[in-house]
């Protein structure tokens, strides 16, 4: 604490002095860049990646305003201004993945985002710590796998031809299931992956909010008389409803993001209608089919919804006294 | 946490009771389908089909291993797999820290245009398909640099490192600047050195990224002898036409190759580097995760 203390007061004296920072600084531009010769040395290779692969994709997205052909090249394609996104639009499809986009952020908010808050007051509550720490270590294990892995899985124990769930499935019902690839199937199965992935994980940053309650609270608590259920619910969960607020809304700032890797690996011809998202439709339309030019323009139309999002969600998320991400 | 010590009514032991239950369910549920893929994997093929659910085979056979190791098609997308993580990790701690060191120094000209770059793409991306195009254009397709250079740095590792390397006390640097040395001289013997902890964090950051990474090789790589071992996952398990069978496996003893145990080993074996370094990453991500809260 005590070190924060002393950081905060030191850029508060930065703020003070600049003027004397200024001056500090009297040789020229040039002079400081052969000063520090070395460090640019160090900074090119990194600098060259965000250049390579960051940037000139970004000015590569021009192509969404042409007809861009490959062998023309982007100097050479002919530009048709806005057509690739009026098409877009126009197209069937944009309502599609608009609604199965939607359809998967109402879903993810309902099923998986109180997950982990749950989880983690459940831990919370715990007395033994051995316990609670064995139980850290189990429900931590899904996320580090790959969404292949994840999906394979989900292949071995779904599948009609001796899955474990539909051999159960039959047994109750006399019939199998098509989970993998009838469409009512998608949603649910790709909600559960992503259940069991990601639950146990989303409770690290609640555990640690947790952390921080006041102690003394309860004690207080204690001595007016309230029970376990007031304790949690006018002590723990105050504590911790800024840190869920800001969750929140920082999810609501990926509304866009749908995992590519685990909506593709789960879907296929059969259940495409409900499964295409934006990514993968970029994905199919451009890779697959070729059809570079449209397929930047939907990517972009994202990207740029994306940034707003993210950044309005941020500002609110600041709004609520807590730090965003940028 | 650990509760203060207090009375405890009969509600709260019930409740107590209840909650150890349903922790000690959902801790099971978590692992159980691992349990039951590295069961199977060791299984017969007999017993596979028999018993639809179990943790313990009645009798261990390694055939599914054996067969799959007599592949060419395996053998070759795990090398694959293991060559392109230790030589993509080394090439991402390399960009990063050597990257993050600069844009640490508060008195860099240009850092603050340097890291608004850096913090502008994590926000906004060119995309799929013109990344794609850079990529095709340097003729990385089809080629292993493909897997590792686009993704050479992570952002917020970078933003993390340089934080880091900010709270290294400048007195060091002065010290060894009055000896004549080069900032690259004080990045390689001083700096790396003190930061062998942040070291072995990003080391298995990047390399459990690199190991799970699916989304580049379905971009890049179209030649099935460079797939690397998810990809192949993919083809055997969920589209069901990944095919093991090759001239290798054809001069081995197996005449029919145990199918189901088959593809269980093939997830134990994709999953195995991830759980032998599962207690690092533990520890390690977690802490990570927090740090990545502190702003720099």
């Amino acid at each position: 604490m005590e070190r924060a203390d002393a950081q905060a007061a030191e850029t508060e004296l930065g703020t003070l002095t600049k003027p004397s920072k200024k001056a500090k600084s009297s040789i020229s531009p040039l002079q400081r860049i052969i000063r520090d010769k070395w460090l640019y040395v160090l900074l090119l290779p990194g600098l060259a990646y965000f250049i390579i692969f960051k940037y000139l994709p970004m000015w590569g997205v021009v192509i969404a305003f042409q007809d861009y052909s490959p062998f023309k090249g982007v100097f050479g394609s002919e530009w048709v201004g806005f057509d690739n996104f009026t098409n877009f639009f126009k197209n069937p499809d944009f309502f599609r993945l608009l609604k199965n986009t939607a359809i998967f952020a109402v879903l993810n908010l309902v099923f998986f985002f109180p997950a982990p808050i749950i989880l983690s007051l459940l831990l919370n509550e715990l007395r033994s710590n051995s316990y609670k720490r064995v139980m850290q270590t189990f429900i931590y294990v899904p996320h580090f796998m790959s969404w292949v892995i994840i999906a394979s899985i989900t292949y071995v124990f779904f599948t009609t031809s001796g899955g474990v769930v539909n051999e159960i499935v039959e047994q109750i019902y006399g019939r199998k299931m098509d989970f993998l690839s009838a469409p009512e199937w998608f949603r649910p199965l790709i909600m559960l992956q992503i259940i069991w992935k990601e639950t146990g994980w989303g409770t690290v940053i609640f555990l640690a909010a947790l952390t921080a309650v006041d102690k003394e609270q309860y004690e207080a608590a204690i001595v007016d008389g309230a029970g376990r259920f007031r304790r949690l619910w006018h002590v723990t969960l105050p504590a911790i409803r800024s840190t869920i607020i800001v969750m929140l809304i920082l999810q609501l700032g990926r509304f866009l993001d749908t995992g590519f890797q685990q909506i593709y690996l789960m879907s296929n011809s059969l259940n495409r209608g409900v499964a295409d998202v934006f990514d993968t439709y970029v994905y199919f339309v451009g890779i697959t089919q070729g059809a570079y030019s449209y397929s930047t323009a939907v990517g972009l139309f994202k990207s740029v919804i994306g940034i707003i999002l993210v950044l309005g969600s941020n500002k609110l998320a600041k709004k609520f006294g807590e730090e965003g991400i940028f | 946490m650990s509760m203060p010590k207090m009375h405890n009514t009969r509600a709260g032991r019930v409740f107590d009771g209840f909650n150890v239950i349903i922790l000690g369910i959902i801790g099971i549920l978590m692992i159980l389908p691992f349990l039951y893929i590295i069961a199977g994997s060791f299984a017969t093929e007999a017993e596979l089909t028999r018993r639809s659910f179990f943790i313990w085979p009645e009798t261990f056979t390694l055939n599914a291993y054996k067969y799959i190791f007599s592949t060419a098609t395996f053998s070759r997308s795990i090398l694959v797999s293991i060559g392109v993580t230790l030589v993509g990790t080394i090439v991402c701690l390399f960009f990063t820290f050597t990257m993050a060191y600069p844009l640490s120094r508060k008195n860099l000209l240009g850092r603050n245009l340097f890291l608004n770059l850096v913090v502008f793409s994590m926000l906004f991306s060119g995309g799929m398909i013109p990344t794609y195009i850079v990529v095709k254009s340097l003729g990385l397709l089809d080629s292993y640099w493909s897997l590792i250079l686009p993704g050479a740095i992570n952002p917020f590792n970078l933003i993390i490192v340089k934080t880091f390397f900010q709270g290294i006390p400048n007195e060091l640097e002065e010290a060894a600047k009055m000896d004549g040395c080069t900032e690259i001289g004080i990045f390689w013997r001083i700096l790396l050195p003190l930061s062998t902890p942040v070291l072995a964090t990003f080391t298995l950051f990047y390399a459990v990224g690199i190991w799970n990474d699916f989304f580049h090789a379905l971009l890049y790589i179209s030649d099935s002898t460079k797939w690397p071992v998810q990809v192949l996952l993919q083809q055997i398990i969920i589209l069901s036409q990944g095919n093991l069978t090759d001239t290798a496996a054809q001069a081995g003893a197996y005449v029919t190759p145990p199918e189901q145990s088959l593809k269980l080993a093939v997830v134990v074996v994709a999953t195995l580097p991830i759980l032998i370094v599962y207690p690092f990453l533990q520890k390690h991500f977690a802490q990570g995760m927090l740090l990545g809260s502190v702003k720099g």
